[in-house]
């Protein structure tokens, strides 16, 4: 599997960061050499072996129905690069 | 100075104990040890106020017989931990300006055993890296130097915490190990360093990289002073559903125990290609150190181990990908404004994130995108089952697992490479006990005819921390490390 | 009855799925321990986990897969013991940990099935694919500012329940049927509260057409509709659309669209090729969810008795039509008035007198079950005065309207006005042969063969009685005067 210019593009927008168009090229032989190198686990045979979800080999613990937490505006806005009234703020977005 | 810069944590415990010594004193010649050695940029914060405020707290519980487990010793804390009040920036650009209102389980039960904070330490951004050189704050230095003397790295990605203890401007240190990140340090700056079972200690407060592989665990100078720190680290978090309530062991007792009767695995398939003949050396001398502590040494086989590799670089930076997928310029940290919610998250995010990051988020993201998930991720956990139960094999017959630490000793800041590969084959030896969950531990067993630390590795049944612990013990004796790096504080070597 | 549509060139069926979301009702959210309730001050209930802060992890609240499996239950859908939460990975100003915990492959619950009564009396079974658990998202304002959007995480990582349908509906009323029964089925178990104003319940409908017995076509999906009107009003719009598109030698774009309420109609979501790539992969802060089949048996056997049952039990039962326990049942609180009211008297009757009489009055006067003047005992009671023939069914018209205003009770007001009904059948003689006496014309023209007229006779009777005669009695004893003699 390798990658070229324009999976770059799409795969730096699925990630949300702004790539530049000069670094695409050299970004896609950065990873087609890391990608080509992962290709090893090919040689594994993985048939009928289960994929590895947890090694703790505990269950998921469960927390009692009691409110516990919230009412802490100030703890929450407390790093906000833009706020007002108590939400957050960011550029408008049309639907 | 020196003299207080020279005990180590048990020691110095006594000392505090017996009004020998003062923290305030104590802390007082780490913040000048810290001061000193600032050409090694272990500390992006060295919060001096706060922890000379905390010694003299440490100071007053002493006099009042209530000393907890770690009283009065002065401790450095990796950025990747949220300590309330103290900026907290994963040494990222990203979260530069970042201050907690809450602590780490970790750290708050380090303060809650009398550990006095010194300040953040350097480390590699959001984690990931094997030389402490991706950091937005530039690069850690290792206070080891060969010959000629040229910068080396301190190891990644807990670089900072690992070089504060060789240096001695940190008697203790966190740090955090997803793929090596306190072994391969520890290694490399000739200190002691423990990576956990996962779910050991609570990842709650610690900025995530890869959720199912991070563990935090202590970095010290000794292997008792380590049992000791680790024994005040762990604990059961309920607010973090992968901690573990299985009760944790006498670690400090474990440490003078002994290896009698036990039975140590020297796996095979950890020779690896380009490996450094002198660790070659080490491991075989490590293996007679033990036999001759009463231990039967057995060779075992972990046939799927050159696979733990490309499994770890497929699963850590999926699970990368999605973490920092909440670094976003909304609520914390940096903005870079833009018209649009999307232009603000794309500038926001190149900007506030280093190339190696970039890579690492760009190779998760492909790897569980559509149509790849499959040939990828689902088979590199499978994969990871395939490594898990080569090591719940071995241990059906052995104890614990005796292995190089790293491949090679530091190499010098600045090594230009081409492939980033080169930079994975760093964590060779260790990556397979993060996929399994394993714990392991990284003792310092020699110096290269160079000068430089070689580390060896422990690799142990999961919560079974004494067994490494026992071993290290006989290692650390019988290697009889006394060496000190050159750019130490308090003197040269 | 067909339900099919007929277009320019022949007909054509719909087929719909519908994929609806739940608020479960709990105190805590479902990973984090902030409240879970609606209206607060923007971002109270928002904890450090919720704020997707550095560090912060998830834990699962019990209660809320508590009152999932208990909604599989009572939609008689299989409980998966283990199941698996996975990570749903987009960006939006409302997701603030960049993903949406959720369950991919393996829910909490798996097939089932939900039966809807039609206006005509006939049922369907509609099958359930699963159930499963997600966070909810915040709220974004957009009208707050000219440049800016506005954000409240209040609502981020409410537990939601996300029920999918299978594709078995075949028209706008068979998803409107459905989706006002799974609201029954919700709030009868107490797992939702079942407000879609409020925003509780929503539902996305997907709709295709094809020919009938033909494969089946390309789907729409119409998302966050919150009211019958609006799911109805969409699937009518889309139908139309794509049967015209499709007539006109066109295809159809498989898509997301969103319902202009103002109107009518759906347009496409301003969305990108990449939107879709999810990116699903097992959260690795969370482990395999167990629950024990010992934990669901106890569930179930706590479980309220369910609409379905209830109805089948007054129709089975009490003889009661198929409609008025549809109505009875659809509500717990209907039902468990119908209970007490019915209790000991005609269930019939009192089932008739509710779904007419009351619920017209409840109507009328812009009250509910709640508020209402009338108790299930009081009713019983009223109804229990026409069956022993204390007052007839006319007259308990009148009783009822006082009660309704008064608050008082029926035998009451019968004692208060005067109002029992004669059923002496010596005075009623007397009165029907007053007016037989009067009205000898009359007499001869129904014996000559004017059948109608015996309704008028009964009319005077009634009038001279102050309508208090008992109709029965009259009936009978006018026929044999007239008929008989």
């Amino acid at each position: 599997m390798s990658v070229d210019k324009t999976t770059v593009a799409k795969i730096a927008r699925l990630a949300r960061i702004n790539v530049p168009d000069e670094r695409l090229e050299p970004l896609a032989a950065e990873l087609n050499g890391i990608l080509n190198w992962i290709a090893e686990l090919d040689e594994v045979n993985t048939d009928n072996v289960e994929p590895l979800a947890s090694v703790t080999g505990h269950a998921l613990p469960m927390r009692d129905d009691v409110v516990t937490d919230g009412n802490r505006l100030d703890d929450v806005l407390s790093n906000v690069p833009e706020g007002a009234s108590g939400f957050f703020v960011v550029p408008k977005v049309v639907e | 100075m020196s003299d207080l810069l020279g005990l180590n944590a048990v020691a110095a415990r006594e000392a505090l104990d017996k009004k020998a010594i003062s923290s305030v004193e104590l802390t007082t010649a780490y913040l000048g040890a810290a001061e000193a050695t600032a050409g090694l940029n272990n500390y992006v914060a060295l919060t001096a106020d706060h922890a000379l405020a905390m010694a003299a707290e440490s100071d007053k519980r002493i006099a009042a017989g209530a000393a907890g487990l770690l009283e009065g010793l002065p401790v450095g804390v990796k950025d990747l931990f949220c300590t309330k009040g103290i900026s907290s920036t994963a040494c990222s650009n990203i979260l530069k300006g970042f201050v907690p209102p809450y602590e780490s389980t970790v750290t708050a039960n380090l303060w809650a055993a009398g550990g006095v904070m010194l300040g953040k330490l350097n480390c590699d951004e959001f984690a990931m890296g094997s030389g402490n050189e991706t950091s937005a704050y530039g690069p850690a230095i290792n206070p080891w130097q060969g010959k000629d003397k040229v910068d080396l790295v301190p190891g990644g990605s807990s670089g900072g915490s690992a070089s504060a203890v060789a240096a001695r401007s940190a008697l203790l240190a966190t740090g955090t190990d997803t793929g090596g990140s306190i072994r391969q340090p520890a290694a490399f700056c000739g200190v002691v360093g423990l990576k956990p079972t996962y779910g050991r200690c609570s990842r709650w407060g610690i900025v995530a990289f890869a959720s199912s592989l991070d563990q935090a665990g202590p970095f010290t100078r000794t292997v008792a002073d380590n049992a000791l720190m680790m024994t005040a680290m762990a604990s059961h978090d309920a607010k973090d559903s992968t901690s573990t309530q299985t009760p944790l062991q006498d670690l400090i007792g474990a440490v003078g125990d002994g290896v009698k009767g036990m039975k140590i695995g020297v796996p095979k398939e950890y020779v690896m290609d380009g490996m450094d003949s002198e660790v070659v050396t080490l491991w075989e001398q490590g293996q007679a150190w033990l036999r001759d502590a009463g231990a039967e040494l057995i060779d075992v086989s972990l046939p799927h181990t050159k696979y733990a590799l490309p499994a770890y670089y497929i699963i850590a930076p999926a699970e990368a990908s999605s973490n920092l997928a909440r670094y976003d310029g909304v609520r914390y940290g940096m903005r870079v404004d833009a018209e649009t919610l999307d232009g603000m998250y794309e500038a926001t995010r190149a900007a506030g994130f280093g190339e190696e990051v970039q890579r690492r988020i760009m190779i998760g993201t492909y790897v569980l995108s559509a149509g790849y998930y499959d040939a990828y991720y689902l088979k590199a956990q499978k994969v990871r089952r395939l490594i898990k139960g080569d090591f719940d094999a071995a241990f059906q017959t052995v104890d614990a697992l005796l292995t190089p630490a790293t491949p090679s000793a530091a190499f010098p800041v600045g090594r230009k490479i081409d492939d980033p590969v080169t930079n994975f084959l760093n964590d060779v030896f260790t990556v397979p006990a993060n996929l399994a969950g394993l714990p392991g531990i990284a003792v310092p067993g020699g110096v290269t005819s160079d000068g430089l630390p070689l580390g060896l590795q422990v690799l142990g049944r999961p919560f079974d921390e004494a067994s490494l612990y026992r071993v290290a013990g006989v290692l650390e004796q019988a290697a009889g490390f006394t060496m000190t790096p050159a750019r130490m504080a308090g003197g040269a070597a | 009855m067909s339900d099919l549509v007929t277009g320019r060139t022949g007909d054509w069926e719909v087929v719909i799925g519908l994929e609806v979301h739940a608020q479960v009702s709990s105190n805590a959210k479902l990973f984090s321990g902030a409240s879970a309730s609606f209206g607060s001050a923007p971002n109270e209930n928002v904890s450090l986990v919720d704020a997707a802060m550095p560090g912060m992890l998830p834990v699962i609240n019990r209660e809320c897969v508590y009152q999932a499996i208990r909604t599989g239950l009572g939609l008689k859908a299989q409980i998966n013991l283990t199941s698996v939460f996975d990570r749903k990975n987009y960006f939006y100003a409302d997701l603030p940990q960049g993903y949406q915990i959720s369950q991919f492959k393996d829910p909490i619950v798996g097939e089932g099935s939900l039966r809807i009564v039609m206006a005509d009396g006939s049922t369907r079974d509609i099958g359930i694919e699963r159930l499963h658990l997600e966070q909810d998202a915040g709220k974004s304002m957009h009208d707050q500012h000219p440049t800016k959007s506005y954000i409240d995480l209040n609502r981020t990582g409410v537990a939601l329940m996300e029920i999918v349908s299978r594709p078995d509906m075949r028209s706008a009323a068979e998803a409107a049927a459905y989706v006002r029964k799974l609201r029954s089925i919700l709030r009868y178990l107490g797992t939702c509260d079942g407000n879609m104003e409020e925003g509780s319940l929503r539902a996305d409908v997907n709709v295709s057409v094809r020919r009938p017995g033909g494969p089946l076509g390309t789907r729409t999906e119409t998302k966050n509709l919150n009211s019958l009107r609006f799911i109805q009003a969409a699937i009518d719009y889309e139908v139309a659309r794509q049967i015209e598109i499709i007539e006109d030698g066109g295809a159809i774009d498989q898509e997301t669209r969103l319902f202009d309420t103002a109107t009518g109609t759906t347009r496409t979501m301003r969305s990108k090729e990449d939107a879709h790539d999810y990116r699903y992969f097992p959260d690795p802060d969370l482990l395999p969810m167990i629950v024990t089949q010992d934990e669901v048996d106890a569930l179930a056997s706590a479980l309220p008795e369910l609409p379905d049952d209830i109805r089948d039990r007054l129709m089975g039962e009490y003889g009661l039509s198929a409609y008025d326990a549809s109505v009875i049942t659809e509500e717990r609180d209907t039902a468990r008035y119908y209970e007490a009211a019915s209790d000991g008297r005609d269930r019939k009757l009192v089932a008739n007198w509710m779904t007419v009489e009351l619920f017209g009055a409840l109507n009328k006067s812009g009250k509910s079950l709640e508020n209402c003047p009338i108790s299930p005992e009081k009713l019983g009671e009223l109804v229990g005065l026409i069956s022993d023939g204390t007052i007839s069914g006319r007259i308990a018209k009148d009783v009822f309207a006082d009660m309704f205003e008064t608050g008082k009770g029926a035998a009451a007001i019968v004692d208060e006005k005067g109002l029992k009904q004669v059923s002496d059948s010596g005075a009623i003689e007397a009165l029907i042969d007053q007016v037989l006496a009067a009205n000898q014309d009359k007499v001869e023209d129904y014996r000559g063969g004017k059948d109608k007229l015996f309704g008028f006779f009964v009319g005077q009777v009634m009038k001279q009685s102050g309508g208090q005669a008992n109709p029965g009695m009259v009936n009978q004893i006018l026929r044999s005067k007239l008929d008989g003699a």
